[in-house]
């Protein structure tokens, strides 16, 4: 299977922006490759590590994104030419994306976008932004003005983010 | 006590604000049941068997009088006039309506209370021995470190949604009261050699239908590393705790599949990585939590009181309560008083609103305005003056809060059960009471020191695996059956009770319990605890009383 995103609602800086990728979010075809040059595709990680060669010479860009149980350390050799990584929610209650985008921020110092993608709902993306999420392609229900909202939700946080950096302790 | 200043107070209020729309906007159909399931959870509401249940936090079991006035309140305008204390140091509601709920965490944000993350795979309440700051045998007081973990814990972005429920327990006096060795984290205040304070790290222990004892993974953690090695030891667990079976999904199943040294290996990797980042407490922020945990103005009293003597020597059931009731406290001339709220015909733990009224008139009369919850589901005043003992027992009388059976065989652990809750198996409170009716108050005192502990399901609320007897309801073909064990423990040398056997009918438990209390009293020594005879003993004379025949030959559940 495979899907231009049914409806794009992606936020970034906290407005809503046109989507300029595609998520293909099967990994079995090296023909969607071909049949999308020119485009920018995120792809799955199997592919991303199988076909470094194809990827290298397509037209378009290319980024990657990871499941829940697949761990940034499988792509941090990759990280200083991957613009975008995507980090899927299965389902909004798995919280394992949570610490891969904390890790892509802290031990991988990555700098590119880190994209929330799959059950992504407005009441998670406080916590998603604070752990270095930056971008989040909202499940096709949500409404997307009230998700603009919800990083409105707290005025503070005690723990360190990537909102506020240092703790409310070491501010109060 | 800790107050709040306005940055704890707008936290507060912006959460009110969020689970009022989260609340709206369910009620209109805009959001799932799934999707409102671990919204409601983490502002410790669940669906009952009869109606929702509202679980409020009492971080680390501390309550002021205004807010147990507060909690009478609610228990009259939003429930059916009373409470009732959970093991983990908390307080349920069981009436509550679900439109209700916003405006009740309104009024409890008023006297700086919450019910945040009180259930849900999240961070849960801290608790700590109920003599924190009082007890003669403290290394350190434990207090002000729960409250710097309920803030940590408190909204942590990368941990609202963790395989499963998480408990973290701190301990600083030497008998341990906070069952600190079955909680997922475990921590043991202590002083280095160079009088320096740190933690003795346990992980991976619990209760529910795989007990375990934790593990260590760390002698003696520095306390400015609190922060960042719990940041480390959740983050494993996070991406690495089963998510695939929700019975294999706790901390202790990771640890005992991982193993202990190559999961405290992990640990340190990540620790590695945040250890002296911004979550390195600094001693401005330590001192700043320690001092809201001061000694209240202690009066320089003589340690002993003639009226105490007095009183002792002429009023028998004064001193009965006396004896079982009383510890000792830190400062000379005052002494901790355990209210027992288990008085048999009662359910345990359950508070009705007048008695939460009279408590927190108490505590102002006696006790400095502040009292606390234990897991045992009982109330402490923990500052009263030796001299007003007699007082504060006679006032106590005058509405049923006299009971003297604390530590004894009636003075037992019990989940609230079949009767309110949904997972059990097996009503808990009826058996509870059965048990109390059984035995008079002079055969409970010559029993002496007994827990006994009642769950009504493997869920374990009520901790029946490290009570001395352990009751467990089980579903047989239908029936209400239960499992007894025997031997288990929660203090600093924490055990597993066995099981004894197959389990019995609802009728049958008063009657094996007094088997199981008459095979001690035959073969104890003077003096010797159950536990220490059943330790000693072994399971064996248990089983022959019980099963007639050698247990062996029978076959277990």
């Amino acid at each position: 299977m495979e899907s231009r995103q049914m409806s794009t609602t992606l936020i970034k800086h906290g407005t809503l922006v046109p989507d300029t990728w595609v998520l293909v979010k099967s990994a079995d075809a090296l023909e969607n490759l071909e049949k999308r040059s020119g485009e920018n595709l995120i792809v799955p990680l199997a592919l991303w590590l199988a076909e470094q060669q194809s990827i290298a010479s397509r037209q378009g860009q290319t980024a990657v994104w990871l499941n829940s149980n697949e761990i940034p350390e499988s792509i941090a050799g990759y990280l200083d030419r991957l613009p975008l990584v995507a980090l899927n929610f299965p389902e909004f209650k798995d919280g394992r994306p949570y610490s891969s985008a904390r890790e892509l921020r802290q031990r991988w110092r990555y700098q590119g976008e880190i994209r929330a993608v799959g059950d992504v709902l407005r009441d998670q993306l406080f916590f998603m932004k604070r752990c270095g999420f930056d971008a989040f392609l909202l499940r096709e229900d949500q409404n997307p003005d009230a998700a603009l909202t919800a990083f409105h939700d707290f005025q503070d946080a005690y723990q360190p983010g990537t909102i506020q950096p240092l703790p409310l302790f070491r501010r109060r | 006590m800790y107050r709040y200043d306005q940055y704890d107070h707008q936290m507060l209020a912006d959460r009110i604000a969020q689970f009022r729309d989260q609340t709206r906007r369910f009620l209109e159909g805009k959001l799932s049941d799934a999707e409102f399931l671990p919204l409601r959870l983490q502002n410790g509401l669940y669906v009952q068997r009869l109606a929702p249940m509202l679980r409020v936090a009492i971080p680390y079991g501390m309550l002021s009088s205004v807010q147990m006035r507060k909690l009478a309140f609610i228990a009259d305008q939003f429930d059916k006039g009373y409470g009732h204390l959970t093991t983990r140091q908390n307080i349920q509601f069981n009436w509550p309506a679900l439109a209700d709920v916003p405006d009740i965490l309104a009024h409890l944000a008023e006297v700086e209370m919450h019910a945040i993350q009180t259930s849900g795979n999240c961070i849960r309440n801290t608790t700590t021995d109920q003599f924190a700051g009082v007890a003669v045998d403290e290394v350190e007081d434990a207090r002000a470190y729960c409250e710097i973990i309920r803030q940590w814990s408190t909204f942590h972005p990368e941990f609202a949604f963790l395989p499963r429920k998480f408990k973290i327990a701190v301990c600083g006096t030497r008998q341990d009261q906070a069952a600190t060795q079955v909680h997922d984290i475990g921590l043991y205040l202590l002083k280095n050699k160079h009088n320096e304070i740190g933690f003795r790290v346990l992980v991976g222990g619990g209760l529910g239908r795989t007990p375990v004892i934790g593990s260590e993974i760390k002698a003696f953690l520095p306390q400015e590393h609190l922060l960042t090695y719990l940041d480390a030891i959740l983050r494993v667990y996070n991406r690495e705790g089963r998510r695939d079976n929700k019975y294999k999904a706790r901390i202790k199943i990771l640890v005992k599949e991982t193993g202990v040294s190559d999961f405290r290996d992990k640990v340190e990797y990540e620790w590695m990585l945040l250890k002296d980042g911004p979550l390195t407490l600094t001693s401005v922020e330590v001192q700043r939590c320690r001092a809201f945990f001061h000694d209240p103005h202690y009066k320089s009293l003589p340690s002993h009181s003639n009226d105490l003597e007095a009183a002792l020597n002429t009023d028998v059931l004064f001193s009965a309560w006396y004896e079982q009731n009383i510890s000792e406290h830190k400062k000379p001339g005052y002494a901790i008083v355990t209210v027992c709220v288990k008085k048999t015909g009662f359910a345990p733990g359950d508070l009705d609103s007048d008695q939460m009224r009279f408590i927190a008139d108490l505590s102002e009369r006696y006790s400095f305005g502040e009292m606390r919850i234990t897991h045992t589901q009982n109330l402490v005043l923990a500052d009263v003056e030796k001299s007003q003992l007699y007082d504060l027992w006679k006032d106590l009388k005058t509405r049923d809060l006299e009971a003297d059976n604390l530590g004894l065989l009636s003075d037992m652990i019990c989940c609230p059960g079949g009767d309110f809750c949904s997972l059990a198996n097996a009503k808990s409170i009826p058996v509870a009471e059965a048990i109390q009716r059984r035995f008079s108050v002079s055969q409970m005192r010559e029993i002496g020191q007994l827990s006994l502990n009642i769950s009504g399901c493997m869920n374990a609320c009520g901790h029946h695996h490290v009570g001395n007897i352990g009751i467990l309801g089980v579903d047989k073909k239908g029936e209400e059956y239960f499992q007894i064990s025997l031997g288990g423990s929660a203090d600093h040398n924490t055990a597993l009770g066995k099981i004894v056997g197959p389990s019995f009918s609802q009728e049958e438990v008063p009657a094996v319990i007094e088997k199981i209390v008459t095979v001690y009293q035959q073969h104890k020594a003077y003096g010797e605890s159950f536990l220490h005879t059943y330790n000693r003993l072994g399971m064996d004379p248990f089983k022959e009383a019980l099963y007639g025949i050698k247990a062996d030959e029978h076959h277990t559940d």
